[in-house]
């Protein structure tokens, strides 16, 4: 009897095999690029320290930087584990502490002026996020809304309305771009290509800034759902400790998860679903094995080509307006 | 207050100016899903309705964020109606 859909189906068979396959493949672009090495940024995170580990042991890890990009607004963890990640991997680190950047282009003041806007008590000492309602729970649209924490301890929440949810977006998104910039200034200075870290779930949802993480000469990991990326994380001895780190935004003042801010489920569960919408495996059989109903899943993968529609934008190179020559 | 066939005049007409590129939005199908057919997205949606709550006066509560009352031009039509026959 073949086996009910569940997990096992992201199973990497033969995870050596798998890294073998991903470090020849990054040699060989790096090499078509005539560069000699990779940079890339590393958030103490699974997908950058997997993508250090594979630099490593693709270039050898003389020929790879990590790079440590922390600002006002990142966790405590961030740094401690990032530098866990470079010494795991033995390669070398840059720090490049961002907030004097981000202050000077008005990243925080843009978006505090729109949080006010929205919670005009908004101020100094408070912390905010935007978050997204549960695709789950809930049939509603997905509009954002603004959580704020007041210094007292209070939480107010409302919802963001246009103007404000794009100038937040906006002005948060100077963080990645800030950070991508940064990375091409040491992949320049060493003749070498930057790495993004995106996983098959980022990649095909959109969850990057467009020129900013979603910018990179190679991707990895790309093409590995989360779940394998974290069997690959095991095969390479990445530390427990960043394997067994939620995974977050780190891009806002108060803790946000990848569920509040941009998925639908918790990454294991759209792995599935991503999974599922792929191989054209039905809402029944996903909602068996998620413990989920069918109507649920339904509206998953309903939210899921909603996003392929909306990053289909953030994957598009810049185009002509008139094909040919110019001045033809 | 304006009756239903100005609502929906307004509705086709805000929906054909921002996001149907290549008609006037007439053709559109009064119970066809706006999401479904790629007319609107989540950012759609927030245009949608900020321009309800600004043409018509209607405030639009988070509860009320449903496909049922925002998902097709009878379903925004009969929405509104239903709320400034209300005194929204």
């Amino acid at each position: 009897m073949a086996e009910a859909f569940g997990p096992h189906v992201l199973r990497v068979a033969d995870p050596e095999a798998a890294i073998t396959a991903i470090t020849e493949g990054m040699r060989r672009e790096v090499r078509a690029f005539r560069r000699r090495g990779g940079v890339l940024g590393l958030s103490g995170g699974i997908d950058s320290t997997v993508v250090a580990a594979l630099a490593a042991r693709a270039f050898g890890p003389g020929n790879v930087l990590g790079v440590l990009m922390p600002e006002a607004d990142s966790s405590e963890d961030t740094l401690r584990l990032s530098r866990l990640a470079a010494s795991s991997a033995g390669i070398e680190t840059a720090m490049e502490e961002i907030t004097p950047i981000l202050d000077a282009v008005g990243c925080y003041r843009r978006r505090d002026e729109a949080f006010k806007r929205v919670i005009p008590e908004y101020g100094p000492g408070w912390k905010a996020k935007i978050v997204l309602p549960s695709v789950v729970e809930s049939e509603s649209f997905r509009l954002f809304s603004v959580v704020a924490l007041a210094p007292d301890g209070r939480t107010l929440k409302e919802r963001l309305p246009l103007e404000d949810y794009l100038q937040v977006v906006a002005a948060t998104n100077f963080k990645q771009r800030t950070r991508k910039m940064l990375e091409y200034y040491h992949a320049d200075r060493l003749n070498y290509c930057v790495l993004g870290t995106p996983n098959r779930l980022e990649y095909d949802q959109g969850f990057f800034v467009k020129n900013g993480d979603g910018a990179a000469d190679v991707k990895p990991i790309a093409h590995l759902y989360k779940s394998q990326v974290y069997q690959l994380a095991e095969a390479l001895g990445v530390p427990e400790e960043i394997r067994s780190r939620p995974p977050t935004t780190d891009t806002y003042s108060m803790p946000q998860s990848q569920e509040e801010f941009y998925f639908s489920l918790p990454y294991d569960k759209m792995d599935l679903c991503l999974y599922a919408v792929d191989h054209g495996v039905g809402a029944d059989a996903v909602a068996a094995s998620l413990g989920l109903t069918a109507e649920q899943v339904d509206r998953v993968f309903k939210d899921i080509a909603g996003k392929r529609r909306v990053s289909a934008y953030l994957h598009a190179a810049p185009r002509l307006a008139v094909e040919g020559p110019a001045g033809a | 207050m304006p009756d239903l066939t100005t609502i929906d005049r307004d509705v086709r007409q805000f929906l054909a100016d921002n996001f149907i590129l290549d008609n006037s939005g007439a053709d559109l199908g009064a119970d066809e899903s706006l999401t479904q057919a790629g007319v609107l997205d989540s950012m759609g949606v927030l245009e949608l309705i900020m321009f309800v709550e600004e043409r018509f006066g209607v405030s639009i509560p988070d509860e009320d964020t449903l496909p049922e009352n925002l998902d097709s031009v009878a379903r925004i039509v009969a929405y509104i109606g239903r709320r400034l026959a209300q005194g929204a």
